[in-house]
């Protein structure tokens, strides 16, 4: 079953999700909406690799959804808000489903939600849309679709809450000139699962921010992947996430560089915390950036930092660029993970700073870079004051 | 009136050889510096000066396996790295850290805090810190950017200084202040420490390559750093010596005597 039938169903050179043929670049990766195009992943394939696979509650073995996710928009009345049928054609231009997960997302859901933020129109306050999981034990397919036509501009809050197993895919569209900021917080009960691909496109110097915070969760795995159409785009991906003991939180990105002229800069930064008595904090990095031979005069750079707080956690951070052209601005990427840095801790007590404040001042300051650019003020007081709580936890 | 005094120092730091884990860099290094005095200590490239200003200051590369610090007459060495900071040490690095998500104000007045015992009044500390900045041709901007990040050398070298003027500490280790520093940064620099050391009774080390600060920062006396300890002291008169005729003389004498005592 496909959503629509005037797009191509399939891309991609290669089937690649058993592992049979070596993938030529990141770009060429299958897509579909049909789930039966994809194997059942077995944990064993390079994109299920570093993901418990027993604790995804049967979202990649086709489980039927037993419950739904509550979903609520509130904006102001400029923004149009629908309950769209998954046959509606504007679903799939963000982008197709590139795992098994989403494509069993994409063919289980009943209804769709779909925001749109009319061309060039500035919507003031953030719109504020809040997914509430479908209660402990119960399992829900969920799609959002974003979209912002020419010149709009807007700040959607996406605040994810609750408990249970939920699937999802969140398309974002951006039409030329577009301006969105985007905050994601994955404020999950203890217990719920989650596993989100969010298919983004950036149109003729539209503009995306977009920062995603996940601190709840018994597992999280977050798969962006950024397109871009046409010249001069720009986004910024920016990343925060705390894991405590037995918790697993995994941040999958895919910057496409297919056009010139275009700008992404990613940074993400985690804090892991675990515990003797429970099993390891886990998180997961991976940073794919494609420049393809077209994108001359890209701009991209993408970093990913690890503080491992105590014993009992484990980082996996994999940044990969690929590059076919060598006509471009810049392009870097960095990764680090460690206990602290002691260069920074050395600096700050040669000025009289007592060790313990150093080490607060620090660790604050990890996250402060981060939060520092969220801008709707609610929610960045809210995710610094759920931060500290996180550190007090741990004594730091 | 305060006194560091250094007594035959010798400082190792680890290496990645497991038949030789330590390497020796300072090899006996005696030194008094007083407060109203400026020492220099010039010497080439790996003679161990920057060793023995991260030794003085408590870096934990840095293994003292004998000798002394004393800072009037108190064993320095048992301090740990802040302690030694709040006694009235104060290191001004040749690679100052950047500190992300630290704001430079931020960083300023926790360290004046610590260093004088309370939390500066908040009003005179805006004015405090506002002139200490301009005297240092410091864009107010900087204040709310993160602790050295992105700072080109010679802002980062500016805001050592801002430092060095904030904390006033009783003896001050400055090094290779001037390295890097294009000829108005290096007189904007030299000023602000000719100001500390107009200001009080404070001791001032500084360490450098080049002769060239020294036209700006009148030095007591001059050491010839080579081989890990101090081998000439004097005068002005030998930082003369040393930019007409290089480091040649002492690191041949050093070889000499490397030779005849092996």
């Amino acid at each position: 079953m496909t959503a629509t039938t005037d797009r191509p169903a399939e891309r991609g050179v290669a089937r690649h999700s058993h592992g049979d043929v070596p993938m030529v670049s990141r770009g060429q990766r299958f897509t579909s909406y049909d789930v039966d195009a994809f194997e059942v992943p077995t944990g064993r394939e390079e994109e299920w690799r570093f993901t418990p696979m027993r604790r995804l509650r049967g979202l990649h073995q086709g489980v039927a959804a037993t419950g739904t996710a509550q979903i609520t928009v509130q904006a102001a009345d400029e923004v149009l808000v629908e309950d769209a049928d998954p046959s509606d054609p504007r679903l799939g231009e963000g982008g197709i489903p590139a795992d098994r997960v989403a494509a069993q997302a994409w063919n289980s859901v009943v209804r769709a939600t779909v925001v749109t933020m009319p061309a060039q129109t500035r919507i003031e306050d953030p719109v504020m849309i809040t997914v509430t999981g479908p209660g402990v034990g119960q399992i829900a397919y969920g799609h959002l679709h974003l979209r912002l036509e020419a010149f709009a501009e807007a700040v959607v809050v996406l605040d994810y809450r609750g408990s249970g197993t939920y699937a999802e895919n969140v398309e974002v569209v951006l039409a030329d000139g577009a301006r969105l900021t985007v905050v994601s917080v994955q404020d999950w009960a203890d217990d719920a699962v989650h596993v989100a691909a969010q298919h983004i496109r950036i149109g003729r110097d539209a503009v995306l921010r977009c920062t995603t915070v996940s601190l709840g969760g018994d597992l999280v795995r977050q798969s962006p992947t950024v397109t871009f159409t046409q010249p001069g785009g720009d986004a910024e991906l920016l990343g925060l996430y705390f894991a405590d003991a037995g918790q697993h939180l995994e941040h999958r990105l895919l910057v496409d560089h297919a056009v010139p002229h275009c700008r992404s800069n990613v940074s993400y930064k985690g804090a892991l915390q675990g515990d003797p008595a429970k099993p390891d904090a886990h998180t997961v990095w991976i940073g794919d950036v494609l420049i393809q031979a077209a994108a001359e005069g890209t701009q991209t750079f993408e970093v990913n930092r690890n503080l491992v707080l105590t014993d009992c956690a484990r980082a996996d951070s994999v940044p990969n660029l690929e590059i076919e052209t060598g006509e471009i601005v810049g392009a870097g990427h960095a990764s680090t993970t460690g206990r602290f840095d002691d260069e920074q801790l050395f600096y700050l007590t040669s000025r009289g700073i007592p060790v313990e404040q150093a080490r607060r001042l620090i660790v604050r300051g990890f996250f402060g870079e981060i939060l520092q650019k969220i801008t709707v003020t609610q929610v960045r007081e809210r995710l610094a004051l759920a931060i500290e709580a996180e550190l007090e936890a741990v004594g730091v | 009136m305060s006194t560091l005094e250094i007594k035959d120092l010798h400082v190792a730091v680890p290496t990645d050889d497991a038949a030789a884990p330590q390497k020796e860099i300072l090899r006996g290094v005696d030194l008094t510096v007083r407060a109203g005095e400026t020492h220099a200590i010039m010497g080439p490239n790996g003679s161990g000066k920057s060793t023995l200003a991260y030794s003085i200051a408590g870096h934990p590369k840095y293994q003292v396996t004998s000798g002394q610090i004393l800072l009037d007459g108190v064993d320095v060495l048992s301090m740990s790295v802040d302690e030694r900071a709040r006694a009235g040490l104060f290191l001004a690095m040749q690679y100052p850290i950047e500190v992300p998500g630290v704001s430079m104000s931020n960083f300023l007045r926790t360290a004046a805090t610590a260093s004088r015992g309370a939390a500066p009044k908040l009003r005179t500390w805006v004015k405090e810190v506002k002139a200490a900045m301009s005297a240092l041709d410091i864009d107010p901007a900087f204040a709310e950017r993160s602790v050295n990040e992105g700072f080109s050398g010679g802002e980062k070298k500016r805001h050592e200084i801002l430092q060095l003027s904030l904390l006033k500490p009783k003896i001050a280790v400055l090094d290779e202040t001037d390295s890097g520093l294009d000829v108005d940064a290096l007189r904007v620099v030299s000023e602000g420490v000719n100001r500390y050391r107009a200001n009080g009774d404070v001791g001032v080390l500084l360490i450098t390559h080049y002769t060239r600060i020294l036209r700006h920062i009148t030095p007591d006396y001059v050491h010839v750093f080579a081989g890990g300890r101090i081998v000439e002291s004097g005068g002005q008169e030998l930082a003369n010596e040393l930019e007409s005729g290089g480091y040649e003389r002492f690191t041949r004498r050093q070889e000499v005597t490397g030779v005849s005592s092996s």
